[in-house]
């Protein structure tokens, strides 16, 4: 209980920091938030072309768009302290961490929380909203918790991918920018249904990099698809997990990662 | 006394990686294992007991972070084993890490952004301290350091004998049992200096802190420290009583002087002349035969000049000597 409300004291801390820029942070805020908007544009424009993508419509591929941008704004206001991790090396931070009786994953986690990112979070739920009233999902309390479930999943999936990238830091002291191939590049393909995919590379981002996890199994859930497109009935009960369980993964090679850490020289 | 820290056969050996750069490159970096390898501590052996304050004293480059740096946690040996209070530092990093203060003289260990009673308030809840201690903490260590002038201030804004001061009080707020001072005077000037050796001293009687310090400064060593280990190269050249070094700190000077004129006789008692061109000399000489200012007056009383400084001796002569005289520390029979 101590070390969750040192938490929360942490996180104040960065808050009221972000705040006093009050101008740069309603900018970066508004800035988050359009270009979210963008994005979903192109998608529309695309259907206005095509009508459907494979057997999905406009509103049903809203719904994977919103999901898998409410997992990524998330993660990125509550693990963003991962993806800047080498900053932390490089300014002698991490050797800070390391002298306090705090476990790292804890201090890093703690180190920064990006409150504008609520500015993708709300264009990104907005747009589930929009869909999910174009659509006809019918949410019963099984629908609900699942999509709890999916969304907490999901932010885990994108922490653990923050959280690998920056434990390589610790073997190559250099990120390695391969991770935003998954995280940015992971959304852009999220963003479309995977059934349009080639065999291989619907496998590799089920079984190696599950992303498929993180909203598409979970639409094709709520929204009855899931006899149509012939995937396994458990598999996709299972889904929400497989983010939790990838995020288990990564703090594993963190863990390993740490006694390889070298800091820097002074 | 009991020990505190225990070091046997401590390596520290680094990896350093080739990168490429670019895209490819990074993709190319992930498989190969080009590097080479950098030897930065070699079979370091020691051992300090409660409430010694110990100078680990080497030049720039010689290993002494990277012992430091093992002693609390931040790095795993290569080789050899560490204990410090009785625990593994890398292996129980948390309780280590609760009994001991670090300080890092080249950056802060506190919250950049954070004015220093923040940061202090943010460390009273990291490390558990009851209120009393901390407001008990607080208190002397103002009067000691005067830390009222800067409390409110961001750590940022500070002065860097100010910050040096906040950073050496924050890291005692706990009660540590021992002080890890990673070059604590370094780009100081000689009043901070002397304000930071004098509180060292002082919370090394007060509390019976022991009290580990890296530095290439030779006066810190004289000033502070009753032992003395020089590290030269990864290897430990010397483990003793200051006292053993004494001559070696004796230390020549050199006084160099620009006269206004050139003069016939330029001699002074006490010095011998080591360097001359027109104007320009320069004298050697012993604290212990003339003083500094004694000298200064003798030139003074004889002739005019320009300019006039006086040169410390650096560690790396220091070295020089040890290896010259054979102090070097044998495996078999070291002092302690």
């Amino acid at each position: 209980m101590k070390s969750l409300a040192l938490y929360f004291h942490f996180i104040s801390l960065r808050v009221r920091a972000q705040m006093a820029y009050r101008s740069s942070f309603i900018l970066e805020f508004v800035g988050q938030a359009s270009v979210s908007v963008i994005d979903f544009f192109m998608i529309a424009i695309l259907f206005a072309h095509f009508e459907q993508l494979g057997d999905w419509q406009l509103w049903e591929v809203g719904l994977l768009y919103g999901i898998i941008g409410i997992c990524f704004a998330f993660a990125e206001m509550v693990a963003r302290g991962f993806d800047t991790f080498q900053n932390l090396v490089v300014r002698g931070m991490f050797d800070n961490m390391l002298i306090r009786p705090l476990g790292t994953f804890y201090q890093v986690l703690a180190h920064e929380f990006q409150l504008r990112r609520v500015g993708k979070l709300s264009q990104a739920l907005l747009i589930f909203l929009i869909a999910n009233s174009h659509l006809d999902i019918s949410w019963r309390l099984n629908e609900l918790v699942y999509l709890l479930l999916t969304l907490i999943g999901g932010t885990c999936f994108f922490v653990g991918l923050f959280v690998l990238g920056a434990a390589s830091c610790f073997w190559t002291v250099q990120s390695i920018e391969i991770i935003n191939i998954f995280t940015h590049g992971g959304i852009f393909m999220g963003s479309y249904p995977f059934d349009i995919y080639q065999r291989w590379f619907r496998h590799f981002f089920t079984f190696i990099i599950p992303l498929a996890c993180v909203n598409y199994f979970p639409s094709l859930f709520l929204l009855d698809k899931v006899e149509a497109v012939g995937v396994s009935a458990f598999g996709v009960q299972f889904a929400p997990f497989v983010g939790m369980l990838f995020l288990s993964v990564a703090m594993l090679f963190w863990k390993r990662g740490v006694l390889h850490y070298q800091s820097t020289g002074n | 006394m009991d020990t505190v820290i225990e070091v046997r056969g401590l390596s520290k050996t680094f990896k350093i990686y080739h990168h490429r750069k670019g895209f490819f490159g990074s993709f190319a970096n992930l498989f190969s294992r080009k590097h080479r390898v950098v030897q930065a501590v070699h079979q370091v052996t020691f051992t300090i007991k409660r409430g010694e304050i110990v100078g680990y004293l080497g030049p720039n480059g010689a290993g002494k972070s990277t012992t430091i740096k093992m002693l609390t946690g931040i790095l795993v040996p290569s080789d050899g084993s560490v204990t410090v209070n009785g625990y593994t530092p890398h292996r129980q990093r948390k309780q280590n890490a609760q009994r001991i203060g670090v300080v890092f003289g080249q950056r802060t260990h506190l919250w950049f952004d954070l004015p220093v009673q923040e940061s202090f308030e943010l460390l009273r809840r990291i490390y558990r301290i009851p209120r009393a201690q901390y407001h008990q903490n607080v208190e002397r260590f103002d009067e000691l350091l005067n830390l009222g002038d800067f409390f409110q201030v961001p750590v940022r804004q500070l002065s860097l004998g100010q910050r040096m001061r906040a950073d050496i009080a924050a890291a005692l707020l706990h009660n540590p049992d021992i002080l890890f001072l990673d070059e604590p005077t370094i780009g100081l000037d000689v009043l901070a200096k002397s304000r930071i050796r004098q509180f060292i001293q002082q919370i090394n009687a007060e509390r019976q802190v022991t009290v580990v310090l890296t530095t290439h400064d030779l006066d810190d060593v004289e000033k502070l420290c009753k032992r003395v280990l020089l590290i030269d190269d990864a290897r430990l050249l010397f483990d003793g009583e200051l006292i053993a070094l004494r001559q070696l700190l004796s230390r020549e000077r050199i006084l160099r002087v620009d006269y206004a004129e050139v003069y016939p006789d330029i001699n002074i008692p006490g010095a011998r002349i080591v360097y001359q061109e027109g104007t320009h000399v320069q004298y050697r000489f012993f604290s212990e035969q003339i003083s500094t200012a004694a000298l200064i007056q003798a030139i003074l009383r004889k002739f005019k000049i320009v300019d006039i400084s006086v040169q410390e001796p650096e560690i790396e002569e220091l070295i020089k000597t040890v290896y010259e005289d054979n102090l070097i520390l044998s495996r078999s029979s070291h002092p302690s």
